[in-house]
C-alpha cells in the first residue's frame, strides 16, 4: 500500500529581518536609488527544516515533538500546504484536514450555525455533508444553548469546542493537529482525544503536534522528534519521547549553568546565568528529596539597571503538566531596581511536596511595568526529586502514587469502636 | 492546469460561502442594513445634481441630470467600494491565509461577488427612476449586464494585483481609495466625454471605466457609442485581468510567509 504521508527532502528557508525591510516601499525605493545594480545586502537565513524525510503508512498515528522553534509548525503548515518548501516534497493521500489552530476563519461575527457552515465548507466539506452533520456537531460542541449567538459573545473556550467539534466531522484521511488540546476544560480535552483515538480506530491517518507528552504517549504509535529543523530521532512514541526529555539540561542535579544556553528568549537586558539547588543551610545541595526543603537559587547578571523585575519559575513534570508557579509578583514583592552586575534571587520551600520523580523548571524574567520579556527559558533545568520516607515509614512511594502528597495522617481509632461498645455493655451485665 | 480547473470547480462553495459571510457582516448590526447600499448612491446623486447639475450646468447629453449621474454612479459605486473590498481580501482574511488551505484566488473573487447585492439594490432604484423619468424601453436595455461583467472582470482584474501587492506593501491600502478618488473625475460620471477638450478624450478612453459607463449609458438611454472606446476598455480589462491572474498565480504561494 502507498504510503498516506510521504516527505522527501524537506527544507524551508526563512530569511530573518527580510520582511520588514522589504515590506516597504519607500526602503525598496530608497535601495534602488542608492546602488540600482547593487548586490542585496547579504540577510541572516534560518533553515526552519533542513532535508526532513519520512513517511507515514495509512493508519498510523505520529506524534511530532520538539523545542519551541524546532520547525514542528513550519513541517505542519507545509503538510497542511499553507505555506511551501524552499526544496522537497511532500505527497499526501486523500483527503487531508489541517488544524493548526482551532477555530481558525471563525468569523466575529457570524453565529455558531452559521460559523459551522462557513469553517466546514473552508476545511473541505459539502454543504450536504454540513447539511447532514449539523445535529452531530452541535451535539459534539455542547453548545445547542448559543448556537444562534453571534461568536464574538463566545468565550475561548467554546470558540475552541466549535472549532474541534467541525474537525471531528470532516472525516478526512489525514488529520493534522498542531496543539489544540491545550486549551478547553478537562472534560473537553477529553472527548477530543477519544475523538482522535475513533479516527486511529478508523484506520485514519493522524499527524500530532503537542508539548503534552501524556498525551502523545497516550495517542501515538509513534514519534518524530525534531531538533534545530532536523529529524532526531523517529521510532516508537515511547522511546522517542523518553529520549526527547533526557535530552534535557545536561548539567547535575545540583546546579546548572545557564550563561550558556542557546535556546531563550527575551531582549536580554537581564539573563538568568545560574540555577542551585540549596538546603536551608546555605550549602549547595546535590540530593532534593521528597519532602524536604530547598532553596532554588537563581542567579542573574544585569547589563543595565532593570526596574521593577518579576523573577518567575514553574515547575513541570516529565510529562509536560505544570505543577506550580511562582513569581516574586505573584508573592506582591517589589523589586524597584536591579542594579547592573550579577547577583540572585532564593526561592526557599518549606517541604517540596511532590512524589519522586523528574521535574523541569521554567524561568522567566521580566517587567512588571510594561511588555516585556528579559529572559526565558523553557525546561531549561531539571530537577530529580529522590525518594525519601515521606510517611514516616519507609515504604516506597513514587510517581504511581499521583503527582504530590500532603502532610497527613491516618486516625484508626475509630476501627472497632461498636465492637468495643458490645464488649463493654456484655461486661456491664 | 486541469487540476487547477477541477479545484476551482470544487471550490465553488466555498467562493459562494466567503461571498455570503461578506455579504452578511457588511449589514451585521448595521439597523439600516441593506438600505444602505441605496442611500449612498442616492445621496451622492442628490449632491452631484445639485452642485454639478445645477449650480455648475454641466451638460447632459439631454438626459435628466439625476439621471444621467446615477447611471453612472450605479456602477462606479460598485467598483470604488468593491475595489476596496477586493484589495484587502487577503489581508483582511490573513488568519484564514495562514492556518487553512484553499485556493487564494476565491478571497478576492468572494468579495468582488459579494458587492454584487449592493449592485443589485442600487440598480432597483435606477429602474425606478428610470420610470419616472419616463425613459422609453428599448431593446438594448437588455444589453446592460454586459458592462455589469465586464465591471466585476475589471474589479476582479485590479484587485487580484492590488489584494496580492498588498500583502507585502501595505501601502496599497492607502493607494486603493486614493486611485478612486482621483477616478471619480477621470471616468464620465458627473460629466459627458464630449464635455472635455477633444484632445483629453483619446486619454479618457485609457480609463477602462469609461467605456463601461458610456455603454452602459448608451444601453439605457440610446444614443450613439464611439465602438473605439468600448475596443480600448475591453482590451484594458482583459489586461488587467490576465497581469492581475498571473501576477496572484506567482506570487500566492508566499502569502502565508509575508502577511
Amino acid at each position: 500500500m502507498a504510503p498516506s504521508i510521504s516527505v522527501e527532502n524537506l527544507s524551508k528557508r526563512y530569511e530573518l529581518g527580510a520582511l520588514q525591510e522589504e515590506t516597504q516601499l519607500r526602503a525598496q525605493i530608497a535601495r534602488l536609488l542608492r546602488a540600482p545594480f547593487g548586490k542585496r545586502r547579504p540577510r541572516e537565513v534560518l533553515w526552519a527544516l533542513s532535508d526532513v524525510s519520512f513517511t507515514v503508512e495509512p493508519g498510523e498515528v505520529v506524534g511530532i515533538i520538539g523545542r519551541n522553534g524546532a520547525g514542528k509548525s513550519t513541517l505542519l503548515k507545509i503538510l497542511a500546504k499553507i505555506t511551501y518548501p524552499t526544496s522537497g516534497r511532500v505527497k499526501a493521500r486523500g483527503r487531508v484536514a489541517a488544524l493548526l489552530e482551532v477555530g481558525a476563519g471563525f468569523h466575529e461575527e457570524l453565529t455558531g450555525r452559521e460559523n459551522i457552515y462557513l469553517n466546514g465548507s473552508i476545511m473541505g466539506m459539502r454543504k450536504r455533508e454540513v447539511d447532514a452533520k449539523l445535529e452531530a456537531i452541535v451535539e459534539f460542541s455542547g453548545l445547542r444553548r448559543f448556537i444562534d449567538t453571534p461568536i464574538k459573545r463566545y468565550s475561548s473556550g467554546m470558540r475552541s469546542r466549535l472549532g474541534f467539534a467541525v474537525a471531528a466531522h470532516l472525516d478526512p484521511d489525514v488529520l493534522i493537529v498542531d496543539e489544540v488540546l491545550a486549551v478547553g476544560d478537562a472534560d473537553f480535552q477529553k472527548k477530543c482525544l477519544s475523538a482522535m483515538h475513533e479516527l486511529r480506530g478508523g484506520g485514519r491517518t493522524v499527524l500530532f503536534v503537542s508539548h503534552n507528552m501524556a498525551a502523545v504517549e497516550n495517542l501515538c504509535s509513534r514519534g518524530i522528534w525534531l531538533a534545530q529543523g532536523k529529524v532526531q530521532l523517529d521510532g516508537p512514541a515511547a522511546r522517542v519521547i523518553e529520549t526527547y526529555l533526557s535530552s534535557f539540561a545536561s548539567a547535575e542535579s545540583a546546579s546548572a549553568d545557564l550563561a550558556n544556553v542557546a535556546d531563550r528568549s527575551g531582549s536580554g537586558e537581564i539573563r538568568f546565568t545560574r540555577v542551585e539547588f540549596r538546603s536551608t543551610g546555605g550549602e549547595v545541595q546535590t540530593v532534593t528529596r521528597s519532602g524536604r526543603s530547598v532553596v532554588i537559587r537563581l542567579h542573574y547578571h544585569a547589563n543595565e539597571p532593570i526596574v521593577r523585575a518579576n523573577f518567575a519559575l514553574r515547575l513541570y513534570t516529565e510529562l509536560g503538566t505544570l505543577v506550580t508557579a511562582t513569581s516574586t509578583w505573584l508573592h506582591a514583592l517589589d523589586i524597584p531596581l536591579v542594579p547592573a552586575g550579577e547577583g540572585y534571587v532564593d526561592l526557599e520551600i518549606d517541604a517540596l511536596n511532590l512524589m519522586p520523580g523528574r521535574y523541569y523548571l521554567s524561568l522567566r524574567l521580566a517587567s512588571v511595568i510594561e511588555q516585556r520579556m528579559y529572559d526565558a527559558l523553557e525546561h531549561a533545568v531539571y530537577l530529580d526529586i529522590e525518594e525519601a520516607p515521606i510517611y514516616g515509614q519507609s515504604r516506597r512511594i513514587d510517581s504511581r502514587f499521583g503527582l504530590v502528597f500532603f502532610p497527613q495522617r491516618w486516625r484508626l481509632d475509630g476501627i472497632g469502636r461498636s465492637a468495643t461498645l458490645e464488649v463493654s455493655r456484655a461486661a456491664d451485665v | 492546469m486541469r487540476e487547477w480547473i477541477s479545484e476551482m470547480w470544487r471550490a465553488r462553495e466555498i467562493l459562494y460561502f466567503l461571498a455570503w459571510r461578506d455579504v452578511i457582516i457588511r449589514y451585521k448590526q448595521a439597523a439600516l442594513g441593506v438600505a444602505w447600499a441605496v442611500l449612498q448612491p442616492l445621496f451622492t446623486m442628490l449632491i452631484f445634481t445639485f452642485f454639478f447639475g445645477r449650480l455648475a450646468g454641466i451638460p447632459s447629453n439631454g438626459i435628466p441630470y439625476p439621471l444621467f449621474s446615477f447611471s453612472a454612479l450605479v456602477l462606479w459605486m460598485y467598483f470604488s467600494v468593491t475595489l476596496a473590498h477586493v484589495g484587502n481580501s487577503l489581508v483582511a482574511n490573513s488568519n484564514l491565509v495562514t492556518k487553512i488551505y484553499f485556493p487564494r484566488v476565491l478571497l478576492p473573487a468572494a468579495a468582488a461577488l459579494g458587492g454584487l447585492l449592493d449592485l443589485l439594490m442600487s440598480s432597483l432604484l435606477l429602474v425606478g427612476m428610470l420610470f419616472y423619468y419616463h425613459v422609453t424601453p428599448h431593446w438594448t436595455m437588455l444589453l446592460t449586464p454586459v458592462f455589469v461583467a465586464q465591471t466585476v472582470l475589471l474589479v476582479l482584474g485590479l484587485g487580484m494585483l492590488l489584494a496580492a501587492l498588498n500583502v507585502r506593501y501595505r501601502d496599497i491600502k492607502y493607494t486603493i481609495p486614493f486611485l478612486t478618488q482621483i477616478g471619480l473625475f477621470v471616468t464620465p460620471i458627473i460629466y459627458p466625454v464630449t464635455f472635455l477638450p477633444q484632445r483629453f478624450q483619446g486619454w479618457l478612453a485609457l480609463n477602462p471605466m469609461t467605456g463601461v459607463i458610456e455603454g452602459f449609458r448608451a444601453c439605457l438611454f440610446g444614443g450613439g457609442v464611439d465602438w473605439n472606446v468600448l475596443a480600448c476598455s475591453w482590451v484594458v480589462t482583459l489586461l488587467l485581468l490576465l497581469v492581475g491572474g498571473l501576477h496572484f498565480r506567482l506570487t500566492e504561494r508566499v502569502f502565508a510567509d509575508v502577511v
